[in-house]
């Protein structure tokens, strides 16, 4: 299920604005990795390129190559809504469809690809419920709006709805940022048993929480307003927290800038 | 419905229990100490009186209440003033009237024997096959506006559509009945010749002024604002909403089948009914171009349809005051009329309020 993502080479733009530049980094299957750095260093838009979100933007475009186990993802030919089917996103603000019941929510994803009998649906909502720690409160209320969910249980319905499709890959730009703490410890404990299963990438601004839930941090910085942003250490969670090779990292890490 | 139950606000509705506070139920004021009686005599001394101003008798909001208040009641005072004036001059009128004023199809005023079945039967139909004509164009346009046109073309394209709505509808009458009526005919003939055997399409002519081509003159005139209206809800789906779609694997035909159109749902009805009472109160663009019979049939090319604001226009000139009576009560069915759809779109719109609150 979980599979390997290379970067190589990835420059993304705005328009004219190189947001971030020369990116190369190897993201191994079953693991849980941190991106962080300031404000504006381009964690989210490497992040958004990964499952091909950035395009989304007009006049955003991605040069430089990424592969999901060896296939490219960039490649002309390549089905963009197959490559988001395997990379799902959780997003900075829990974002269930306001319309839609918590059950259509979860299997919204699923119901896209043409599943249509109930009880392969059913069946998949539980599962993915289940595994986004979200079963036994919302089993009895499933037919109710999922935006009357508190923000932490939205967001772990958002969570559901990206793994009921059974993707490869999850990509997470601060989750938590929009949550209170045991909401977000929630979400963390959730994001180390979903690694057993998916490759996790997640953005963030907690530097406590890149250290509790990743097995590799990659820092990014820029030089200075205007300047692209490069990937400046990529490592095991625990030297870059603890002995990273790089001074820059060391002074984000010790809070000396950012 | 009950509305969505806040999370967490069952645990704060429970009052504290005091038992349980960890200073215990004895628990007292601290004792006095110097530090604080230094403190209360601070305070004491401090109490300089402090000016707080008056409230003053006559002030600018107290005044603006009033006007809103005013601009509010003025709206039902309008309402029942004009109930009161179309019941008052139609009761003498359905009084004189031999027949039952509601079924009765004819309208022959002289003779004592009109009624609004017929007008009031064409007035619906009419209006429903322009909307049924009026709303997959007006979405398509819509969409395409907000979704898929780029920025500036998009900005054209609806200047032109609300230049639309600037057109007098006298102008849209004359147009129909003038130019319109010409490829109309030729429709009408290819739809008989091909579809004459759906009964809509029945007649084999002659062709000319049909509830067909009223309902295409008025499917115009109504274009304008359901499409406005759909656009600026269709613009308004949140972007977060849309990128869930998309991160879900959604095509932009399937992400706007999830995210935009069910977003934009309680507006599209509020749009179409709103295209919905336009269409059911237009007035002269119908009179010149419907044929102005009184039957009621379903046949739509076949020369003929009225509406009830048509036939008040087309016989108000020419009446007497008991004839123009006859015209007010007919105008009194089509204030019901248009009472009971605007009624009919508030349940609907309020139907979904569970999930529109959640917005």
């Amino acid at each position: 299920m979980a599979k390997r993502i290379e970067a190589v080479g990835v420059t993304a733009y705005y328009g004219t604005f190189k947001a971030i530049e020369d990116i190369t980094m190897t993201i191994e299957p079953r693991s849980v990795t941190a991106l962080i750095g300031p404000s504006g260093c381009g964690k989210s838009t490497f992040l958004r390129s990964i499952n091909r979100m950035h395009e989304v933007l007009p006049g955003a475009r991605v040069e430089g190559r990424l592969t999901l186990d060896g296939n490219d993802i960039y490649e002309r030919n390549v089905d963009v809504t197959a490559v988001r089917r395997n990379i799902g996103m959780v997003f900075q603000r829990p974002n269930p469809f306001p319309t839609m019941s918590i059950f259509d929510n979860v299997v919204a994803g699923l119901k896209l690809n043409g599943v249509r009998k109930k009880s392969l649906l059913d069946d998949a909502a539980e599962k993915a419920l289940k595994s986004a720690n979200l079963w036994d409160e919302v089993k009895n209320r499933l037919g109710k709006p999922g935006a009357g969910l508190s923000g932490g249980q939205q967001q772990r319905l958002c969570i559901a709805r990206t793994i009921a499709v059974q993707p490869a890959v999850v990509l997470m730009d601060e989750p938590c940022s929009a949550l209170d703490p045991i909401s977000t410890g929630a979400i963390e404990d959730l994001i180390f048993e979903l690694k057993n299963e998916y490759t996790i990438i997640i953005v963030t601004h907690n530097m406590q929480q890149a250290a509790r839930v990743s097995d590799r941090t990659a820092f990014f910085s820029i030089s200075q307003t205007g300047d692209p942003g490069r990937l400046i250490e990529h490592d095991v969670t625990s030297k870059i927290f603890t002995n990273p090779r790089e001074k820059r990292t060391e002074d984000y890490i010790t809070g000396r800038f950012g | 419905m009950n509305p969505p139950s806040l999370p967490g606000s069952t645990q704060s509705a429970e009052p504290p229990e005091r038992e349980q506070s960890p200073w215990g139920p004895e628990r007292r004021l601290p004792e006095s100490t110097p530090a604080a009686d230094a403190a209360t005599t601070r305070a004491q001394e401090a109490r300089v009186p402090v000016d707080l101003g008056r409230r003053k008798s006559l002030n600018g909001e107290k005044l603006f209440r009033w006007l809103t208040t005013g601009s509010g009641a003025a709206v039902l005072v309008i309402i029942v003033a004009i109930a009161v004036f179309l019941i008052a001059k139609a009761i003498p009128a359905i009084q004189g009237d031999k027949v039952n004023f509601l079924t009765e199809k004819t309208w022959q005023v002289p003779d004592r024997v009109f009624g609004v079945a017929a007008l009031a039967f064409g007035t619906v139909y009419t209006a429903v096959i322009a909307l049924i004509i009026a709303v997959p164009v007006a979405l398509g346009i819509a969409l395409c506006l907000s979704h898929y046109a780029h920025r500036t073309v998009a900005t054209t394209l609806g200047f032109v559509i609300d230049l639309l709505a600037a057109v007098p509808s006298i102008v849209f009458g004359l147009w129909g009945r003038e130019y319109l009526i010409d490829p109309v005919r030729d429709l009408s003939a290819w739809l008989h010749k091909y579809f004459g055997w759906i009964p809509i399409f029945g007649s084999d002519g002659p062709y000319g002024k049909s509830i067909l081509l009223g309902s295409l003159v008025l499917a115009i005139m109504i274009l304008p604002i359901i499409t406005a209206l759909s656009r600026e809800v269709f613009q308004q789906t949140p972007k977060m909403n849309e990128e869930a779609a998309l991160a879900l694997g959604a095509t932009k035909w399937e992400m706007i089948r999830t995210a935009v159109l069910p977003y934009g749902r309680p507006g599209l009805i509020a749009a179409t009914i709103l295209g919905l009472g336009r269409a059911l109160g237009e007035t002269i663009a119908l009179a010149m171009t419907l044929g102005g019979t009184f039957v009621i049939s379903w046949d739509v090319v076949e020369v003929g349809g009225n509406t009830i604001a048509a036939n008040i226009a087309n016989h108000f000139g020419e009446a007497d005051d008991f004839g123009r009576g006859a015209l007010i009560a007919s105008g009194l069915v089509l204030f019901a009329i248009t009472l009971v759809v605007n009624v009919t779109a508030r349940v609907i719109i309020y139907r979904r309020r569970e999930f529109r609150s959640a917005l």
